[in-house]
């Protein structure tokens, strides 16, 4: 019998863009993450009708509307606790999380790192702009010290937080970093993260112009960007610079930005590797230290078990000990009587 | 000396001691095997809310009463005729709601200087008179099991600690009832401990030996089997029985139980019990919150399980925004609030129904959600399993109401066949080559919208908790939209009365008195009404199931009363809601003690009202 095949038409970026109006602010960086999110997912090898975008409550949560996938705009910061229950009411759908700094930082900041260590299978995208753009213009967990908005007129009182530490300190199974300007590489961080098995993490600084413009100018500006951008390449040497020629190194114990030159060579470099927690952690502090270059790309990716594969096994285990649930034997328990 | 046999109608026991004598588990015993001989019951356990409270103490001090009779009840019986008290706390707690002259069962060897100060008496009771006008039975039971277990090769503390078997041996033999269903269930428990299944054993019948051989028990009991209709009976709690239900209206369903939940007492049992059913496939998620273990159920209903969280009052607050987002996404999904003393942590333990307000109303917005509460152990069954009807043919979150007391309380239950149980037809939304998706266009009938779950080729659609515009669910912020779809959402609940049945009277179609009520106040009222009518009274009374919607009924039948008593464990919530949606003048009858009504409370306010 002659083998057929039945060939899927591929689908492209129009597939995914739907028919609701995209409502961001002119110059919004959600532009930018939506158009390579469109772009990216035709590669991605997922059945359309299995993705699923699940947000929060934010500028950024409005992003599933302009998805023509399933989708569900939730509630302030629980966007993990749903897409959750989600994955695990159906372990074959391709679960997106999207959401901002405030929401899954400040309100939602106990569903996210439980999530995190729980390892779902779950791919979360953080537009983090450091700003609240939807209450127009607070200041939020990740706004610099001293940052002066409308609530914080004398400046801000509270440290910020660092997205990708406490993503590695809840122990994500994979963690990264893109910059919505940054189209090409922020569409290799989507194809990473969706072929990750387990909880995937990606920060992306995003620029909101109306209320915190240029917060991320440095790392994006032509003339700045090579030397405050340490783009992040597995087994290979950290090193970055417009001429390539500055690196980090372990100085006893501490990172240290050198020059190469004669006291330093490549050979003395640090070189990332993602499967080590620690040189992850170390990177994910550089972020609010001036004397550092900031780190792109991915910081942290391994294989750990995953959530609703073991809640799997577990319902397998049971039935192999157990047989298969009978209803009536259940409602007739261990100790019944007849009464004639 | 001969020892007669007396033939009762009815007992009350009531088991106290500390929280470490084991008094739930020999109250619990006593109960299974009085299953088994044939009686009706009813049990209210009381237990501290401190999970080990200092030994001695009055705050320690835990209790299991049990009605059983061998007649129809419902009630776990006003007043105690038997009182166990194993050590001078729960003599202190509980003698004064012991019948006068009824039947005191003490450990003496408990009675110690250290134990009475702790008890805060200044003598010892069983000598200074305190008991005097009582039947009283002090018994060394401490000093007997250490006898029964000479020579075992455990320790005296392990021994002292299977006093509660000497205690429930001796009430065995008073009562004629049969040792072997407990030595059975102590084989089982302690499988893996031998030694305690003998000494445990061996402090059951030193008891039991104790009535036989001992001449100071002059009379035993004998209950009749309770004229229950023919059928397979269990006994049954009120978690247990809502987890079943759960689990019945998924598989009615064919779809998966996802049940996203955190700890909390009185309802943490139902998370246990569905974590043990993990053969049928049941997926229970102890999430990190409240808020996660009802947004990880919505979530779960999204795509197409049947979703279920459970909790108590101060839980239930913490998931009151994801309850509002539920309702307009109209996704199925079950709520059950086992109710327990409030405000705040309140009273984590004991029982009270004051969160039907909370049910009906504490959400933003204009946010209905339908409520039935359950209204004996066994019927959490029946109206877990409405809830998921309900929750699927209306795509809505339904709320089920129980209490601390149905949830802990049992009784017999008779044994449902489940093919009789009827199928719950989930009628997932599938593509229309035709015509575009619409996810708000909705059934004439029910006004439900389609249930159309990710996975389902061409029905790729958004949803959320901005307001919907009807038929597309666009998000639309146009005036006229969010009233009619304000109207539609309330229209729906209401529709679902088209599914109540016709309300039952127990009683006169009119009279001097109906007596209304709701939820786990169902036994007291209808013990207090059949008392009323034996006195003669021209009263009725009519139990709610369903309190949003109300039964269309309800308003004929209410006119019919020149008087209307609504007892409730709470400051007078239905009864501002009957007064209100159908301008009778409804009288409330609102204690919160943390305990059931007693009957006899009921019969004296409904005498003082008619007068």
């Amino acid at each position: 019998m002659a083998e057929t095949k039945v060939k899927t038409p591929k689908l492209d970026r129009r597939d995914f863009v739907s028919d609701q109006a995209v409502r961001w602010c002119p110059g919004c960086g959600d532009y930018a993450i939506l158009a390579q999110t469109q772009k990216v997912f035709p590669d991605l090898g997922v059945d359309k009708e299995k993705v699923v975008f699940i947000s929060g409550i934010g500028c950024s949560s409005r992003f599933p509307y302009y998805m023509n996938t399933y989708g569900f705009h939730t509630i302030h910061g629980r966007a993990p606790a749903i897409a959750s229950g989600v994955k695990l009411a159906n372990p074959e759908l391709s679960v997106w999380v999207i959401t901002g700094d405030g929401d899954a930082l400040s309100i939602g900041g106990n569903h996210t790192i439980h999530l995190l260590r729980r390892n779902l299978d779950i791919k979360v995208m953080l537009f983090n702009n450091r700003i609240y753009g939807l209450t127009k213009g607070q200041y939020s967990p990740t706004s610099e010290l001293g940052k002066i908005t409308k609530s914080t007129p004398l400046g801000s009182l509270d440290r910020p937080f660092n997205p990708l530490a406490l993503a590695l300190g809840a122990h994500a199974s994979f963690v990264a970093r893109a910059i919505d300007r940054e189209t090409a590489h922020l569409q290799s961080m989507i194809h990473r993260a969706n072929s990750h098995a387990g909880s995937s993490f990606i920060e992306i600084y995003q620029n909101c112009n109306i209320f915190n413009d240029k917060a991320f100018a440095p790392m994006t500006d032509r003339e700045t960007k090579s030397d405050t951008v340490l783009w992040l390449e597995n087994k290979k040497p950290l090193l970055f610079g417009s001429e390539m020629n500055k690196g980090i190194v372990i100085d006893g114990n501490v990172p240290k930005v050198v020059e190469l030159g004669d006291k330093w060579g490549m050979d003395d470099l640090l070189v990332h590797d993602e499967t080590d927690w620690t040189i992850a952690m170390m990177l994910s502090h550089f972020t609010y230290q001036d004397d550092f270059p900031n780190p792109i790309g991915v910081f942290y990716c391994v294989d750990e078990p995953v959530y609703e594969v073991l809640l799997d096994e577990q319902i397998k285990f049971a039935i192999k000990n157990k047989g298969n649930g009978d209803i009536q034997a259940l409602l007739d328990g261990a100790d019944n009587w007849v009464v004639e | 000396m001969s020892i007669k046999t007396k033939n009762l109608d009815r007992v009350v026991i009531r088991f106290a001691g500390d929280s470490g004598d084991g008094m739930q588990l020999t109250g619990t015993r006593f109960t299974e095997t009085t299953a088994i001989v044939g009686n009706d019951l009813s049990t209210l356990p009381d237990y501290p809310a401190e999970i080990r409270a200092p030994a001695g103490s009055l705050a320690g001090v835990s209790a299991f009463q049990l009605h059983f009779s061998s007649k129809d009840i419902h009630t776990p019986g006003d007043t105690p005729d038997v009182l166990v008290a194993m050590n001078p706390a729960a003599l202190k707690v509980h003698l004064s709601e012991l019948l006068p002259g009824g039947i005191i069962i003490v450990n003496e060897n408990a009675f110690s200087p250290k134990n009475l100060k702790l008890a805060g008496y200044e003598s010892n009771p069983l000598e200074d008179g305190t008991v005097d006008t009582y039947e009283i039975y002090s018994v060394q039971m401490s000093s007997l099991v250490a006898k029964a277990c000479e020579g075992m090769d455990i320790s005296p503390k392990t021994v002292d600690r299977t006093k509660n078997m000497f205690a429930l041996g001796l009430l065995y033999w008073i009562y004629n009832r049969p040792l072997e269903p407990t030595i059975k269930w102590l084989g089982k428990k302690f499988a893996k401990r031998p030694e305690l299944v003998d000494s445990n054993v061996k402090a059951l019948n030193a008891g039991y030996n104790y009535g036989e051989t001992v001449e100071i028990f002059t009379t035993r009991f004998s209950v009749e089997k309770a004229p229950l209709a023919a059928g397979k009976y269990r006994n049954i709690n009120g978690n247990y029985a809502t987890s079943v239900g759960l689990l019945a209206g998924s598989i009615k369903a064919d779809i998966p139980l996802f049940y996203g939940g955190y700890p909390i007492t009185p309802a943490s049992d139902i998370l246990h019990t569905l974590a043990s059913f993990r053969h049928f496939g049941v997926k229970t998620f102890q999430a990190e919150d409240e808020i996660a273990g009802i947004t990880s159920a919505i979530g779960g209903a999204f795509a197409g399980n049947l979703g279920v969280t459970a909790s108590s009052g101060p839980g239930i607050a913490l998931k009151a925004e994801a309850i509002g987002l539920a309702v307009i996404a109209e996704l199925p999904l079950v709520i059950v609030n086992v109710q327990r003393g409030g405000p705040s942590t309140g009273l984590p333990t004991k029982t009270e129904q004051a969160d039907l307000f909370q049910a009906l109303y504490g959400r933003n917005g204009e946010a209905p959600v339908p409520v039935i509460a359950a209204q004996t152990p066994g019927d959490c069954f029946y109206a877990a399993f409405e809830a998921c009807q309900a929750a699927i043919k209306y795509r809505t979150p339904v709320f089920l109401l129980t209490d601390g007391y149905l949830a802990n309380g049992s009784e017999p239950w008779s044994i449902p066949d489940f093919d009789d149980l009827p199928n719950i037809d989930p009628n997932f939304a599938v593509q229309n080559d035709d015509l575009p998706f619409m996810p708000y266009a909705r059934d004439e009938k029910t006004l439900a919208r389609p249930w159309a779950i990710p996975g389902t080729v061409g029905l790729e659609h958004r949803i959320g908790g901005l307001e919907k515009e009807d038929v597309t669910g666009n998000v639309s912020y146009d005036p006229e939209n969010h009233h009619k779809m304000t109207e539609l959402r309330a229209q729906k609940v209401i529709n679902i009365s088209e599914d109540i049945p016709k309300t039952e009277i127990l009683g006169k179609k009119n009279g001097d008195l109906l007596i209304l009520s709701w939820g786990g106040t169902y036994g007291s009222c209808r013990s207090a009404t059949e008392r009323l009518q034996n006195d003669g009274e021209n009263v009725s009374h009519v139990h709610l199931r369903w309190i949003n919607p109300l039964p269309k009924d309800l308003g004929e039948i209410l006119i019919r009363f020149k008087n209307i008593l609504i007892p409730e464990l709470n400051m007078g919530q239905l009864s501002k809601l009957i007064r209100a949606d159908y301008l009778v003048d409804a009288v409330g009858f609102n204690l919160v003690r943390g305990r059931p009504f007693k009957a006899s409370d009921i019969v004296n306010k409904s005498k003082e009202l008619i007068g």
